[in-house]
């Protein structure tokens, strides 16, 4: 790993990066508020605790915190993090700052239209609104600039995608026989994974959802359009995790007093996420007709070896931070784990997010197993295994490392340590609360996505504490989260505004243990690894959607042939998609 | 490259685990016969729904001794039968369920049980469950199908076979009568 030279400061080295990583953290933390708050009131809403809103108007919120959390918040921090960690392991600056913007504004511009659209649905006379979820199944429907906005936004991530790669492209210039720093390696494997399985969204909404809100064509296959989404939203999972794993992998060590394990490990792990990632979607349609067993076999069997590289990384880093403890002095068996730096936030943060990730990684294995995810299916587990995933590993991983990184990017020190070590723990315990209640109000088949899960026919039961017990956990639980993003903005805003500072934090991080040497060369060929990966996603899904498109009913539904300026568009996409996977591998080979 | 023993040894439990999990489940599949939804109910036209010689009059039909077939249509935000009329089995039979839905994505599960499967447009979902003892059991769509998503429900009554036999030629009488 490259290090930032002693003294300067990343604001002072690379004055452009940092404010397009300050700019991507902004939006991040706007959506993150509106999304907690939208949070708030549908735990209250669901428990029956407060009712502010209509419950017709629930779905409207729901939407806006599954888009602006799980979509906006995630990636526009991951951009930023990325944006950093190339600059800083490569140690120099983007190729154009111009180009940076470029994609900054236009994911913003696509973020703005599809909250606009969202938000509409407050407003029943402005005919515009897009209660869809995030998940936009059709034929539910909505307005046509909820779509275009999604487009956008998704074209952006592909563009800071090309502007990592000019980087790379660059430095290997300077360098051609030094092995890709660690960091680089992260976000250039990461970010190949998500160029290829955004083509599958890309193709659902630029080919079908647009022309159809439109009114352009009629009707669309749901079911092909479901599983275009699906396609995506596994390997969207890992794209939230990548930047919580490059955070734990270079960060977390540093913090704890040591450094890294072992480097070499770090990137057969991102390999492995680049591998599996994609052709592993089927396993959220386990319950689908029209998808033969087989397949959703195949996809369960991947899905369990997608287990490989996570239970390498809590090796990894569990054995990291104990070195950094025996660093500082710690002894014995468990001992050792005294002698960590709790009084950090950024620490403890992120090690209580790695605690949770495992509890998550559990309920996970639950939702995997393909009998038993009848079970669970659709219920408040689900949302329960995924706070545990995205909304505490990624949330609160990126909480913690913003008191690292924001000092790092706005020169200043971090307001107080005190409410940032409050803030994280609230969070841990506001989702023990919220999570377990989840969980349990699964297993007695209370459903999610639901405003008003109290029904006329039945009576839910749970072996274990009430119905009413759960509702209070959620309810309390989701009160002690909205609190603590509170305390988190209010942290970050005085330290956004405070003095700059010579020296506003550590921020050296030291090479690992085992160095990226003595690992054989092929890890870093990414070429390789890009062709591997591609031919997986093609023997897992020509048969299911081959399947899919006769059956259903073409690729609009309803029978009908496929027009000829449709098949002359997908021709145009498959040249599109070839030459850019072209440059793509030239610039990677 | 260098691993270390204990790395060498976690790797090597994370495989046994791994492959642990894939084992259970196949048994679960093939030996213990927990049968998937999949695309064995073949498809039908959304749009014509309402003249299919099933889903145009969807409901309880007996296909052989103590065995039938139950037809349900999901639309916003009714199921039929189930919502307006609860969907009536005879205790002890075997009742193989098709399901389809009429407009956006439904969910059907019967609540706490393990009867649970997505409603598309254009696919029929078919399993097959039995009904031992007779009472009662909740219905609802747990899959988000519009802003009146949180009323979609209904009923299942479990009945006494002779009960059920009554109810069940009552029906087909009226049926013909309406014919
Ligand atoms: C203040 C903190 C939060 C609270 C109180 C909260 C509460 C909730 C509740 C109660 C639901 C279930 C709604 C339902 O199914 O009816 C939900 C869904 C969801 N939450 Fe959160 N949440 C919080 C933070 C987060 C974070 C940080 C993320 C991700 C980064 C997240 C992502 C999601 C997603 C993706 C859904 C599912 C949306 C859908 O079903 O369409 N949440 N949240
Ligand atoms: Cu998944
Ligand atoms: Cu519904």
């Amino acid at each position: 790993m490259a290090t930032a030279s002693g003294g300067s400061e990343f604001v002072d080295k690379f004055p452009d990066e940092a404010a397009i990583v300050k700019a991507s953290f902004l939006i991040a933390f706007v959506s993150l508020g509106i999304g907690a708050f939208f949070g708030l009131i549908q735990a209250l809403h669901r428990t029956d605790v407060l009712r502010v809103i209509d419950s017709a108007d629930y779905y409207t919120v729901l939407t806006g915190h599954g888009v602006l959390l799980a979509i906006v918040f995630t990636i526009f921090f991951l951009c930023g993090v990325f944006h950093w960690a190339i600059a800083r392991s490569l140690d120099r600056p983007a190729e154009s700052a111009l180009f940076s913007w470029a994609w900054v504004g236009l994911m913003t511009t696509g973020t703005v239209l599809a909250t606009v659209a969202i938000l509409g649905g407050f407003v029943p006379n402005l005919g515009m609104s897009a209660d869809v979820l995030f998940t936009f199944y059709a034929p539910l429907q909505a307005h046509p600039i909820f779509y275009i906005g999604l487009a956008m936004f998704i074209v952006g991530t592909w563009l800071s995608g090309a502007d990592w790669f000019l980087s790379y492209r660059a430095w290997r210039q300077d360098h051609p026989d030094e092995r890709i720093p660690l960091q680089t390696f992260m976000v250039l494997t990461t970010m190949i994974m998500w160029y290829i399985s955004t083509l599958g969204v890309a193709v659902s909404v630029v080919f079908f959802l647009i022309p159809w809100s439109l009114g352009l064509i009629e009707s669309v296959n749901p079911l092909l359009t479901r599983t275009l989404f699906w396609y995506f939203g596994h390997p969207i999972v890992y794209f939230w995790l990548m930047p919580a794993y490059l955070l734990w992998y270079t960060v977390l060590p540093k913090l704890a007093g040591g450094r890294l394990f072992s480097d070499p490990l770090a990137r057969v792990v991102f390999l492995l996420f680049l591998l599996l990632s994609t052709p592993v979607g089927i396993h959220h349609q386990y319950l689908d007709p029209g998808i033969a067993e087989g397949f959703k076999f195949i996809a369960m069997t991947n899905t369990m070896f997608l287990l490989l590289p996570s239970l390498l990384t809590a090796f990894t880093v569990v054995a990291s931070v104990e070195h950094g403890a025996r660093q500082r002095g710690g002894k014995g068996y468990l001992r050792w784990l005294g002698a960590l730096p709790w009084r950090d936030p950024a620490f403890t943060g992120m090690a209580l997010a790695g605690a949770m990730f495992a509890a998550g990684g559990f309920s996970g294995m639950i939702n995997a197993g393909m009998n038993i995810n009848y079970l669970i299916h659709n219920t408040l587990w689900v949302p329960g295994h995924f706070h545990l995933t995205v909304g505490t590993a990624v949330a609160l991983t990126m909480m913690a490392g913003s008191y690292w990184l924001v000092p790092q990017v706005t020169g200043t020190k971090l307001y107080s340590r005190p409410i940032g070590l409050l803030q994280v723990i609230m969070w841990f315990v506001g989702m023990v609360f919220m999570s377990n209640a989840m969980h349990r109000a699964g297993l007695a088949g209370i459903p999610r996505r639901t405003a008003e899960p109290q029904y006329q026919n039945f009576e839910f039961l749970t072996p274990i504490g009430s119905i009413f017990e759960l509702r209070v956990q959620i309810a309390l639980g989701g009160t002690l989260l909205f609190l603590s993003v509170v305390l988190f903005l209010f942290n970050i805003l005085l330290t956004s505004l405070g003095e700059e500072s010579d020296r506003p934090v550590d921020s050296y991080l030291p090479e690992p243990l085992s160095g990226p040497e003595g690992s054989p060369r092929i890890l870093d060929n990414l070429a390789m690894w890009t062709g591997i990966a591609a031919v997986l996603v093609v023997l897992a899904y020509t048969l299911p959607l081959a399947g899919i498109i006769q059956n259903g009913g073409g690729l609009f539904g309803g029978g009908l042939p496929v027009p000829a300026t449709v098949s002359a568009g997908f021709d145009l996409v498959m040249t599109t998609v070839t030459s850019a996977f072209n440059t793509l591998w030239g610039v990677v080979a | 490259m260098e691993i270390h023993a204990y790395e060498k040894l976690w790797l090597a439990l994370a495989l046994v685990l791994i492959v642990g999990f894939i084992g259970t489940i196949t048994y679960g599949a093939a030996g213990a016969g927990i049968d998937m939804i999949d695309d064995k109910g073949g498809t039908v036209d959304p749009a014509t729904l309402d003249q299919h010689p099933k889903f145009g009059d969807p409901g309880i039909e007996q296909n052989g001794e103590n065995s039938y077939d139950v037809y349900v249509v999901a639309r916003q935000f009714v199921f039929e039968p189930g919502t307006t009329e609860p969907l009536r089995v005879p205790a002890g039979s075997t009742v193989t369920f098709h399901v389809t839905a009429a407009d956006v994505i439904h969910g059907f599960e019967v609540v706490g049980t393990n009867a649970n499967t997505m409603a598309i447009p254009g696919q029929v979902a078919e399993f097959t469950v039995q009904f031992e003892e007779p009472g009662e059991y909740g219905m609802l769509c747990n899959e988000y199908c519009g802003s009146g998503h949180h009323v979609m429900e209904g009923k299942i009554v479990v009945m006494e076979q002779e009960e059920f036999d009554s109810w069940y030629e009552q029906q087909q009488a009226q049926g013909e009568a309406e014919n």
